[in-house]
This record gives C-alpha cells, structure tokens and sequence, in this order.
C-alpha cells in the first residue's frame, strides 16, 4: 500500500528522480538555443528553478530589471550589460548586492552613466572579480579608476578610450590589482610612460598588455619587456616608440609571442632590430602601415625571431621584392601572411615568398592591384594547406587561376573574391571545398546562377555569402543555394535587381539566418519579408533600404515575430508611421534607420522613438532635427541613443534607382568620384 | 680651547682694548704652560715631534698676532663710544628698533653685563642637515688648517638682528652706511667727508698682508665648531648666521600656505612659500612631489603605496598645500588632529557642500590620507583608510561590506568637530 503510494507520487512528480547534475548536462546542451532554454525553463516550477541555478552568464536588455533577473539567476557568473546604455549606481549597487559573491566578469564596455561610487560598490562587493571591461567610459576619472583598484582579484581589465584617465588612476590600479593578467588601455591618451612604467614593476603576473594609441616613448618599454610572463605587447599607433629611445634595450623577454608594431611611425628597422632582439619566441609580428620599406636589409632584422615566427601582417607596407623573397627564404614556419594594400607587390614578389612556405593558412592579398594569374597559381600549387584566401580586388587575375584554387587547395574555410574575374568555372572547382564557411563574391559580374548551384551542392557548411551587386544572379541560383546550405547566417544581395519573392520564400529554410541584406533589391515585397520573419527566428540584422515595395505589413508582420532583431534599416521604403511604431515591440531593437521615408511624420517618430526602450543609435533625416521636440532628444540622449542627422536629398525617383542598380554605371560613376 | 673663546667674545663684546690686550698676553702664556706641561710628560720622545709643535706654536702666535690687527678697528670703534652691546635685547624683543629706543638709557649703564643676558637656548633640531646650506659650497675647499684664522662670533651676536648701532639714538643698522647716512641727523660735526667716509682699513698700524677669514659655529659639538676633529669653517658672517640659525635654533617661521611647514631663516621660509602648494604630486602616505616621475619612481619603491588623487579633481583652483611633508615626530599630535579634520571634511563635502566651509581647517583639496601611517613607519601593512574614507564620502545607501555605515559614522565625526 505504502509502495503504491510511492509509486503514484514517483509518477505525479517524474523528474525527482532524475538529479540536478543530469539536468544540468541535459541544460548545457540546449543553452545554444537561447529559446529553447526559455521553453524549458517555462515547463514547470521545477524546471524554472533549475534553469535558473544552471544559468551562469547573463545579457540583460535593460538595466531596470536588473534586480529581478538577479534575484532569479542567483549564479550568475559572468554579466554582460552591453546591451543596457544606462547603468546608474543604483544599478551596479544591486548588481554587487545581489550576485557579489559569485560575479566573475562584468562588461560595461557601452554602458555609461555610473559613477566612481557604483564601481566601488561593485569593487567592494564582488571579492571574486576578475574581470571587468570599462572601455568606453570617455568620463571616468582618476577617482573611478583608484576605486577600480580595491577590486583585488582582478586579472583582466579594459580601459578603452578612457580618455580622462592619467598616469595617476593607472598608478593606483597598478598598485591595488596585481594579479593582472590581461591590460587593454587602448587610446587611454591621458596615460603616459610613468604609469605604463609602474604598471610593469608593480603587476608581475601581465600577459597581455595594449598599449595602443597611447603618448609612450621607448622609456616604459625597458620596464614592460621585464615582465617574466609578457606573451602579448601591442603598440599600435604609438608614434612616441622611435629607434633611439629603444637603442639601450637589454631584455631577454623569451615569453613574448605576439608584437604588433602597426602604425608605429616613428619605430623603422634599426628600433625594431633591438626591440625583435631579445624576443626569440615571437610567433605573430603586425607591422602593418609602419614606415620603413621591406628591403632585403628589413628581412635582416627579423634574423632573431625567423624560427619561431608563424604569423606576419606587412599591410600597406612598402614591399619589395627581395624584401619578401628574404621572409619567404627566412621564415619558413610561417602560417599567416597579410601583404594587403601593399600596392607595390608584384607576382615575382609574392611567387618568391610563398614558394617555400608550405604550411601556409592564411594569405591576405587585397587590394595587391598589379598580382596576375602568375603568381595565384604558385599560391596555389605551394601551399596546399591554405584555409583562407583573401584576395579583394585582385582584377588582373585570369579565370583560370580560379580553377586552380579550387582545385588544389581542398582545404579552404574562407575565400574573398570581391570584385574579381571568376566565372561560373571557377566556382564549380571551388565548390569542391567542402569546409568552405564564408564566400564573398561581391561585384563578380561573371557568376550567374550555374555557379551558384554548384556552391549550393557542394559546399553544405557555408554560413556567409556575400552577393553584393553580382547582378547575374537570380531566384534561382538563391534557391540552390537555399537548399544546400542550411546553416546559412549571413546574406548579402544588395543590388541584385533581379530577385524577387521567391527568393525570400526560399531563403525563409535557413532558420540560422541572422543577417539578411536585400538593400536595393526593387522587387521585393511585404510577401517574401514575411516568410522570412516567420521562419527566421534568430534575424537580427536587417536592411531593407530602397526596397520601396516594402511597407507597414512587412514590418508589422517582423514585429510580431522577429522578437531577435536588432537594427534594422528601412530607409527609402513605403514605410509609414504605423510600421515604425509596431517596431517598438521588438525589444532588443537597437539600431534604426529611416532615411528619407516619405511616410513618416514627426509624431510617428517621436512616438517610436520613446517606444524602443533600448535604442542606441537612430538614423534620421536632418529635416527631423528641427521639427522633433528638442526635450525628446535629450530625453533619448539621456536613454544612450545617439543620433545621426542625415543631409542628403531624396533622389528617390525610379530613373537615379535604375542607374545605381545598373552595375556598369556605378562602377563609371565610383572611378569618376576616385578620379576627383 | 677656553682662551681663544674668551678672546673672541671679549673683542666682539665691546670691553675695553687694554683688558682684552692683557687677557690675550695671559692667555699665550696660559696656552704655552699647557703644551709644556704636556711636554714634561714624555721627556723621552722624539725630537720631531718637538719640532711638530713648535710650528703648532709658532703657527697660533701669528694667529693671534693677526686677530689682534684685525680686530683693532673694532675696538676702537668700541672706546669711542659707549653704546650697548649689539646683541642686547635683541632675542627677546620682536621689534628690535623700539626695544633699542626704549631700552638704550637704562642698557648704556650696565653695558658690561650684556654676557649674562639670559637668551633662549638654542635646541637641536637636526644635526649636519640642511635643506639648503650656503656653506656647504665651500665643502670642497681645502684651506690649511694653519692658512686663515678663525672668527667665532656668540650666539647673541649671531642672533641679532643690527650690527651697527647709532651712539646717540641707539638706533639698529645692518649695514654701517646705513648708520652713517642715520648719524647726519644728530648734528653737523657727523657730516664732515671724514665721519661719512668709509672706515680705512689701511689705517691700522703695523698691519700685515691679510690672512683669510673664516668662521667657526660657537656651538659645541658642531662640525662647524672649531674643536670638531673634522672641523669645516664657514665663510663669511651670513654663512654663519644662517648656519646657526637653521642648525641650532627653533623654526619659528611657519608657512601660512601649509601651515605645516617651518623654518628659522626668514629667507628659507620666503622660498619654500614661492613653491609651497606645487607640490600637487601626492602619494597615499602623504609624501609630496613636485615632479610625478619623482612620484612614481617613489611609489615603484614602496609596497602599499599609492599615488593620492585630489578628492576635487574638478577643483584645480583649491589651495593645495604640501602638508604633512614631515614625519618628525614631535608633533604627531597636530598629525593626529590632521587626520581628523580631513576625514570630516571628505564627508562634509560630499555630503553637504559649504555646510562645513567655515570649520574646514586643513586642506580641503586632498583625499582623505593616512598620515598616521607615515608617522609610524607601517609601510607593510597600509590598512587603507583612504579608502575607507573616501567610501563614505560617497554617500553609497548600503555598506555591510564594512560593518558600519558610513552615513552615521560621518555624520558622528562632524558632530564631534562641531
């Protein structure tokens, strides 16, 4: 009897047998799904409660339920209030209150208006921070920074664009955190050699130090290279850091695995040589737009550090020919090679260096103008284990080289043929490449849809293909590719002017589409949209600019089920104030543009305006600037939307339409602007 | 070295030329005595060694001999007149010309007295330490020990204010222009070129190539002390009025800027008080900077250091004074007091801005400090009040974090200081 009893309980509660620990596998499995995760969580109080004990990040919408979420999600770990533009202290004070024992990292990164007192309370509070990224805060001060410092355990910090911050708020954090690890003060202006300097001496453990943009000289140099851990050092842009200031280094910094000396334009071969001289690890180098020419006499100078060397970045250098035979010769274990935007490089040049390096992954030559067929062909026969392959603007280059890619390097996840010559040929070999996750065809006049569905039949893995003005495609090519690539996240077919509905209606299979681009497409409609917004659950970036078929039902349908978006650009469409209001149902909606919208009054705005609670940044005509009430403007200013106030003037008559969708025309009118 | 003391502060004493003549004979024989008797003592000693203090001997009879030459035009100065000492009256009074005035009558009868003034007696602040001494610039000179003659002023002439003084008024000058151009007032007979001309030197009869003068500290003990084994003269009389000032005597000039720091040369005060207050570069233990690498290269030094940022950042026109710049130890209970006032005000300023404006003693521009922690020298185990302090000034509604309220414990310091 008593069993019986047992067992009709056993059956009216199933899941007290099963353990917490087995739900938590069972939860770490659908959290990828953020949805998902709120259905289960939705099932029974029981289930509510555990998905609530499992969760251990959070990404709140909006700051004012912060005591709420906190409350339910006792655990969380890591909290990312990106998305919240506002954070008072009262905010952050709740956040130390609530979750201080357990918090780990904060990101603040775009959130403002807290003060030194908030921090503190967070400092205070949660003992066991360890990171926190307060890039961003152009306010803060010294006094924030000295009260970031009580945060003892911290390990990684962002200060990005503190531009108010000096030598002495980075002096006070040097002190108080010295379990750093990780440092970013990219574009910290205020801060100087002294408080890099003392950061150095007094945080032993920096692993990582960003040291960008910032007003250092070669002085604070001598201290940081004596960090025992120091793998990363990036002086981007730091136009203090010349050769004689680093003439004196002694330093054996064996530790160091990645330099980026990018924009440094002060720092040429003979600072680099002492600065590359006790760095024998070194595996990543950025060079990138320094001033000094890559001569065979540079090569030289990267003597030292050419064993260990796997990645190295030269864009918009002055490159010669034996300056990329010597690397090629010199560093054989290289595995990325970025030369993009060096217009001087030539197919000798390029065939010189990768003729030896057969472990080549990576290989950046964009914008390299004068590179033909020549030297893509030996590209392709050395280096058979390529996995991207950027090669944007690259016109001389023949159909055949194409062929050749596809055909020998089996391997590739990432291609970008931007505005090249490849043919329908040419994708049929590369759709070989069954790893193949991104593809950028973009201004390729010579596809059509043959090659399309190749790619669809072939490369099953693609998550990103961008069509951007490749006018031979139409509805079916996009079909194909529909139908082949079900992971699909991101298209573009900006300017495609033949497609139509029917490509939406097929598109609206990739239920992984987040970014979908149609802007300039003339045929579409409120029809295609809809499947779209239906079918699509995760669309989060949407342009419809100049799609003057789409209307309020389009938007109103996205309202209702595109809960995800968050920018969308309905710009020179038959918008009117009924659609743009409907979007203030979306809540994470972020970004809006509406430009030269005819339908759209001034109270229309103003109202979806104060409708989109979580605004950032809205996009309007400058007509609007005046007629909107200057109280609701800074009542939004105040919320952390921006405003962009757009001048131009409506060229929305068909004739102007035609002609930017006319590729040929563009194209004329692009070199006529460059020309001028 | 008795005799040669008494020497000196006989002839700047103003006493009649035949005594000091008298007591200077008395004193060589005195001194002879002395180095005979010593010499008795080991009959058996080498013969260079008699030569050695026969030079010595000889050497201190030349000294004496050119003491006397110089000095004559004093003495003389001295039987002319009957005017007081220089140095009566003039520790004690804090205007010296009115003191002068007052007193000249009643002084000029017991001129012989003046030794037995009773003048406040000079306290060892710090020894051989400086700031920034003149007469550390004749360190490097190496004058033989037997080449110049030594000076040794009294602590009453060093310490007063006028050297020069008028026979008749008994008025004070610094300078014996100063008192020539004063005499013409008392009557035509000090008019004439003779009485305004400058004192001839060459006058003194049987006058010698002069030997260099310099000076000895009268304090015992002193390196600047003739009877210091490393004894180091000073080189002129200000040299020595400065020396003695800032070594031996009480600082008595405060600097109304800091109200902290102090000094015993009017001049030091005057300098210090053209930079006091740029001292803007702080650190948690309430150390000043005038340079922030100076700064940085301390707190790189130092464990628990940290650079002290201004609690009105916003406020670059507040007074800041480099308070606190000591850590000596006799007024650990202004340090104290320091401290107080600054933790009061931290919260009133936040709190209740120009509540306390009136009440505010101590800087108001700085972050609450530990300066009990420079006092004590806890440099390893900084308990961090800054920031406690700094917590409370920030009004926060909770602060379980650490046990008390930062409200009430504010507003309890304000009572108290109210």
């Amino acid at each position: 009897m008593k069993k019986a009893k047992q067992i009709q309980h056993m059956i009216s509660k199933p899941f007290d047998l099963l353990s917490e620990e087995l739900v938590f596998i069972i939860l770490d499995l659908v959290a990828q799904n953020p949805s998902d995760l709120k259905s289960f969580s939705l099932t029974c109080k029981w289930f509510y409660q555990v998905e609530a004990r499992h969760r251990r990040s959070l990404k709140p919408l909006r700051a004012e339920y912060l005591p709420r979420i906190l409350t339910r999600y006792r655990n969380t770990a890591d909290l990312d209030l990106s998305f919240c533009p506002r954070v008072t202290d009262y905010a952050l004070s709740v956040v130390g209150c609530l979750s201080g024992p357990t918090l780990r990292s904060v990101d603040l990164s775009r959130s403002f208006s807290f003060s030194a007192a908030g921090l503190l309370r967070l400092a205070v509070k949660c003992v066991s921070l360890v990171e926190i990224d307060l890039s961003n805060a152009t306010e803060m001060r010294d006094a924030a920074a000295a009260v970031v410092a009580e945060a003892k355990s911290l390990e990684r910090l962002k200060l990005g664009r503190c531009k108010k911050l000096t030598d002495m708020g980075i002096g006070c954090i040097a002190v108080g955190c010295r379990k750093l690890k990780r440092v970013s003060l990219k574009w910290c202006v205020g801060v100087g050699d002294l408080g890099v300097g003392l950061l150095a001496v007094k945080c032993k453990d920096i692993r990582s130090l960003d040291l960008s943009y910032l007003p250092i000289t070669g002085k604070c140099l001598h201290d940081v290279l004596k960090l025992q851990h120091l793998e990363e050092l990036l002086l981007q842009g730091c136009f203090g850091v010349d050769d004689d200031s680093l003439k004196s280094l002694t330093h054996h910094c064996n530790s160091l695995k990645n330099l980026d000396a990018s924009s440094c334009q002060n720092l040429t071969q003979r600072g680099l040589t002492s600065l590359l001289s006790g760095a024998g690890c070194l595996e990543r180098l950025d060079l990138a737009h320094s001033s000094s020419v890559i001569s065979l006499d540079f090569a030289s100078s990267l003597n030292k550090v050419s064993s260990a060397l796997q990645s190295i970045r030269l864009d918009g250098c002055a490159v010669t020919c034996d300056g990329l035979k010597a690397i090629g010769t010199l560093c054989i274990s290289l595995r990325e090679v970025s030369l993009s935007k060096c217009v001087t490089v030539t197919d000798e040049g390029l065939s010189c260096l990768v003729m030896k390096l057969k472990d080549l992954r990576k290989l950046d030559i964009t914008c390299c103008r004068k590179l033909t067929g020549v030297s893509i062909t030996q590209v392709a026969s050395s280096c058979p284990l390529l996995v991207s392959l950027k090669m944007e603007s690259c016109s001389l280059v023949s159909r055949d080289a194409f062929w050749l890619i596809g055909h020998k390097c089996r391997l590739l996840e990432e291609l970008d043929f931007t505005d090249n010559e490849i043919d329908d040929e040419g994708l049929k070999s590369i759709s070989s490449c069954r790893s193949l996750s991104s593809l950028k065809l973009g201004i390729c006049l010579n596809i059509t849809d043959r090659g399309l569905s190749y790619i669809g039949m072939g490369c099953s893995n693609l998550r990103e293909l961008d069509l951007y003005r490749s006018v031979g495609i139409t509805d079916v090519g996009i079909s194909s590719i529909a139908q082949g690539c079900c992971h699909l996240e991101t298209i573009n077919i900006s300017y495609c002017k033949d497609i139509t509905d029917k490509s939406l209606v097929s598109l609206s299979k990739c239920s992984m589409l987040q970014t979908f681009e149609s802007r300039g497409c003339p045929h579409i409609t409120c029809q295609g949209l809809a499947a779209i917004a239906v079918r699509c659950k995760r669309l989060s970036k949407l342009d419809l600019k100049k799609c003057p078929f789409i209307n309020d039902s389009g938007l109103l349908t996205l309202a209702h089920f595109s809960q995800g978006l968050k920018q969308i650009s309905v710009s020179e469409t038959g918008v009117t104030d009924v659609g743009l209001v409907s979007l203030a149902n979306i809540g994470c909606l972020q970004n809006i543009a509406a430009v030269n919208t005819r339908g759209l009054s001034p109270s229309g705005v103003a109202a979806a305006l104060v409708g989109c609670g979580g605004l950032r940044k809205v996009k309007l005509h400058a007509s609007l600037r005046s007629l909107l009430p200057s109280s609701l403007i800074n009542h939004m200013e105040a919320r952390g939307c921006s405003f962009l106030w757009k001048d131009y003037n409506n060229h929305n008559n068909s004739n102007t339409l035609q002609a930017e969708l006319d590729p040929k025309y563009w194209k004329l009118q692009l070199e006529e602007d460059i020309e001028l | 070295m008795e005799p040669e003391d008494d020497l000196c502060q006989n002839n700047w004493g103003g006493s009649s030329s035949s005594s000091s003549s008298k007591r200077r004979e008395q004193d060589l024989v005195h001194l002879m005595v002395a180095r005979n008797g010593q010499l008795q003592g080991r009959q058996e000693q080498l013969v260079a060694q008699q030569q050695l203090i026969t030079t010595d001997l000889t050497s201190i009879i030349i000294q004496l001999i050119s003491t006397a030459g110089s000095l004559l035009p004093s003495v003389k100065h001295h039987n002319m007149s009957t005017a007081p000492g220089p140095f009566t009256g003039s520790a004690l009074f804090p205007y010296p010309r009115e003191a002068n005035n007052l007193a000249s009558q009643t002084l000029n009868n017991n001129n012989n007295n003046t030794c037995e003034f009773d003048l406040p007696k000079p306290i060892v602040v710090e020894e051989e330490h400086e700031m920034k001494d003149e007469d550390d610039v004749e360190e490097g000179e190496n004058l033989l020990p037997g080449s110049y003659e030594i000076l040794q002023l009294e602590k009453e002439e060093i310490l007063a204010p006028h050297t020069h003084f008028c026979t008749i008024c008994g008025k004070g000058f610094k300078r014996d222009a100063n008192l020539r151009m004063h005499m013409r007032g008392h009557g035509d007979e000090y008019k004439t070129p003779a009485a305004l001309a400058k004192p001839n030197k060459e006058a003194v009869p049987g006058s010698e190539p002069m030997l260099i003068k310099r000076y000895s500290c009268p304090f015992p003990g002193c390196k600047r002390n003739k009877d210091h084994k490393k004894f180091q003269p000073l080189k002129t009389i200000l040299c020595v009025k400065n020396h003695y000032k800032r070594t031996h005597c009480d600082k008595s000039f405060t600097c109304s800027r800091c109200h902290t720091k102090k000094f015993s040369v009017i001049a030091d005060l005057k300098t210090h008080e053209k930079h006091c207050g740029k001292n803007k570069w702080l650190c948690s233990c309430g150390t000043t900077f005038s340079r922030k690498d100076k700064l940085f290269g301390h707190i790189a030094l130092f464990q628990g250091h940290t650079p002290a940022i201004p609690l009105e950042e916003t406020k670059p026109s507040a007074p800041r004074g480099s308070s606190a710049c000591e850590n000596s130890n006799n007024n650990n209970t202004g340090m104290v007091g320091f401290n107080l006032g600054s933790a009061t005000n931290a919260i009133e300023e936040v709190a209740q801005p120009g509540f306390m404006d009136g009440k505010i003693r101590f800087e108001d521009s700085f972050s609450p400090l530990s300066f009990d922690t420079c006092n004590f020298g806890g440099f390893h185990e900084f308990p961090r009040p800054m920031f406690d302090d700094s917590e409370s000034s920030f009004q926060m509604l909770i602060s379980s974090a650490c046990g008390f309220s930062p409200r009430n414990g504010g507003e309890s310091v304000s009572n108290t200081s109210l």
